[in-house]
């Protein structure tokens, strides 16, 4: 009794990362279903049919290259303007600052369904066409924030000293920047990148506002398939992305502590 | 340290040490410059769209119809008291699921942190969409409600407190609520975490040793310190919650209609651009009023 009083907290969280990760473990049983009927309710029989046949469904892999397409144009595009803004944000004084930051929270503190509908009121008044063009300017837009907050995280743990010791050593501002500030910057960059991506690539809200007919992302064409009866294939590329996540997030942790450990 | 201040003033280009003043400026140019024309400017055309009249083929003209908002308002309040409920609802759950699971990653996982960690993060790099069909697919089967419920005898009491619909776990408000909780806690469990994290163990180790209880030393000591985790996970959690649509359309039933969704039907399929902006518009002042009323009274200015 004592025992499980002491790992009261243990069990919960327990329970709430099984909560969390239930979904997951659907999404990978139900790509090996043979459903019967359009809808992939009910476990039907085994089958594999999915995997061997991914872009089975129409439109399923034409959907998915765009948003990956979209996802790494907007990704790069974010991180580069975030990064400076981080960097101007942890390295200087200036002002305007707290203004800075307001107009930095504020698209995080902002529900999606207003930044698409008031973006599609401004591309309405200028005559800007829906499509791809539309649907990248919106997805950098709502990225920005998110690489700033993981950038600036980083940029503020650096010591200063190790940039004033590179200017010592007769380093100019550009060598010290791109052989100091730079790589000690890398982790949280490619953690804003990564958070970037994944926003873009899983938007339905914002991008349903600024899609046009030909430009149907991965999310645009889920949200339509569920009313019409989910191919098994979504759930295989679900499990990929799962899988594949895990195994990229673990191998920069890998790489980071093995890092750590050799500095030590 | 002389030394090296000898040689760099001695090479022919020394450094400037003082901080150019411009750098900054050009630094911040085309991130904000981003922002202001593709989300300021936007919030202005918005507002100026809720008070044009007129219809999709003839064009819109700028009337100054206030009107809209009262009507607005008057049409759709069942939509919004409901939505700031249910977001309301699932931050609550959210913060009650997740500080456990922030406070066992931070303080007790020991080696297995990182990998709790990459669990917490990696449904989040997963399609939203697919693991919301996924709960659709594990509420719909009423093994739950036909056996269990029935045998009680409580399907009534579940329907009436919002459990079940028509007999169903699956389009009920407590589908609803569950999903949005559920699509959120990462948002919640991060900033948590962080926090968390930053507390020093020995605080309560020390509390224990003065004789607290372990609800005392919860109270006093572990959960004032996370305050600022909880501020940001309660903000990141309700704000996108209350203006998602995805959760009510795929879990839910025509009773359990968000604002988010009548936004955006008006918007997209009824095409009544005015009324649709005014909604649009009314969402946004009353979170940001409902976010710096939160903030100033939970007193952490600081959040970015």
């Amino acid at each position: 009794m004592a025992w499980i009083k002491r790992h009261l907290i243990s069990f919960a969280a327990i329970a709430v990362l099984v909560y969390m990760l239930v979904p997951n473990v659907v999404v990978a049983a139900f790509s090996f279903n043979d459903p019967k009927g359009k809808y992939n309710y009910n476990f039907n029989e085994f089958s594999a049919a999915a995997w061997t046949n991914p872009c089975g469904a129409q439109g399923i892999c034409e959907s998915l290259g765009l948003s990956l397409q979209i996802g790494v144009i907007a990704s790069l595009t974010a991180t580069v303007l975030g990064t400076m803004i981080a960097f101007a944000l942890g390295r200087y004084r200036f002002r305007g600052r707290s203004a800075t930051n307001l107009l930095i929270f504020m698209p995080m503190a902002t529900p999606e369904v207003v930044m698409g509908s008031s973006l599609l009121t401004l591309f309405l008044m200028l005559g800007v066409p829906s499509g791809r063009t539309a649907i990248l300017i919106a997805h950098i837009m709502f990225c920005v924030s998110f690489v700033v907050v993981a950038v600036k995280a980083r940029v503020a743990t650096l010591d200063p000293k190790l940039e004033e010791a590179a200017a010592d050593l007769g380093a100019n501002p550009t060598q010290t920047f791109l052989r100091v500030t730079l790589p000690l910057a890398a982790p949280g960059i490619a953690a804003g990148a990564l958070l970037a991506f994944s926003l873009s690539f899983d938007d339905y809200i914002i991008t349903n506002f600024n899609a046009s007919p030909s430009s149907i992302t991965f999310p645009m064409y889920v949200w339509g398939a569920s009313a019409r009866g989910v191919p098994v294939q979504v759930y295989v590329i679900g499990t990929v992305m799962f899988v594949l996540t895990l195994v990229v997030v673990m191998t920069g942790q890998l790489i980071s502590s093995r890092r750590n450990r050799q500095v030590a | 340290m002389a030394e090296a201040a000898v040689l760099s003033t001695g090479s022919s280009a020394p450094p400037t040490r003082r901080r150019r003043n411009w750098v900054p400026y050009a630094l911040l140019l085309p991130g904000l410059l981003w922002l202001v024309v593709f989300f300021v400017l936007p919030m202005v055309t918005l507002a100026s769209q809720s008070l044009q009249e007129g219809n999709v083929d003839d064009g819109y003209t700028f009337t100054g119809n206030v009107g809209i908002y009262v009507d607005a308002l008057k049409q759709y309040w069942p939509q919004f008291v409901r939505s700031f409920l249910y977001a309301g609802t699932a931050t609550v759950l959210a913060l009650l699921l997740g500080y456990p699971l922030a406070y066992f990653i931070a303080q007790k996982a020991g080696r297995y942190k990182n990998l709790v960690l990459v669990l917490v993060i990696a449904p989040f790099f997963t399609s939203f969409l697919i693991r919301t069909l996924a709960w659709r697919t594990i509420l719909s089967d009423d093994w739950f409600v036909t056996t269990w419920a029935q045998k009680l005898h409580i399907t009534d009491l579940l329907q009436a407190v919002g459990l079940t619909a028509n007999d169903s776990l699956l389009s009920s408000k407590f589908a609803v609520i569950m999903g949005l909780t559920y699509n959120f806690l990462p948002f919640m469990i991060l900033p948590l975490y962080t926090s968390l994290e930053r507390l020093d163990p020995r605080l309560i180790e020390a509390a224990g040793d003065l004789y607290a209880s372990p609800w005392q030393t919860f109270r006093k000591v572990t959960w004032p310190l996370s305050l600022p985790g909880v501020v940001a996970g309660t903000l990141l959690t309700f704000i996108p919650a209350a203006g998602d649509f995805i959760n009510a359309r795929l879990l839910g039933n025509t009773q359990t209609t968000m604002i988010g969704s009548v936004i955006d039907s008006q918007f997209l399929r009824v095409l009544d651009y005015p009324l649709a902006a005014a909604l649009s518009f009314i969402l946004l002042i009353v979170i940001v009023t409902m976010v710096s009323v939160y903030v100033r009274r939970a007193g952490t200015e600081e959040l970015l």
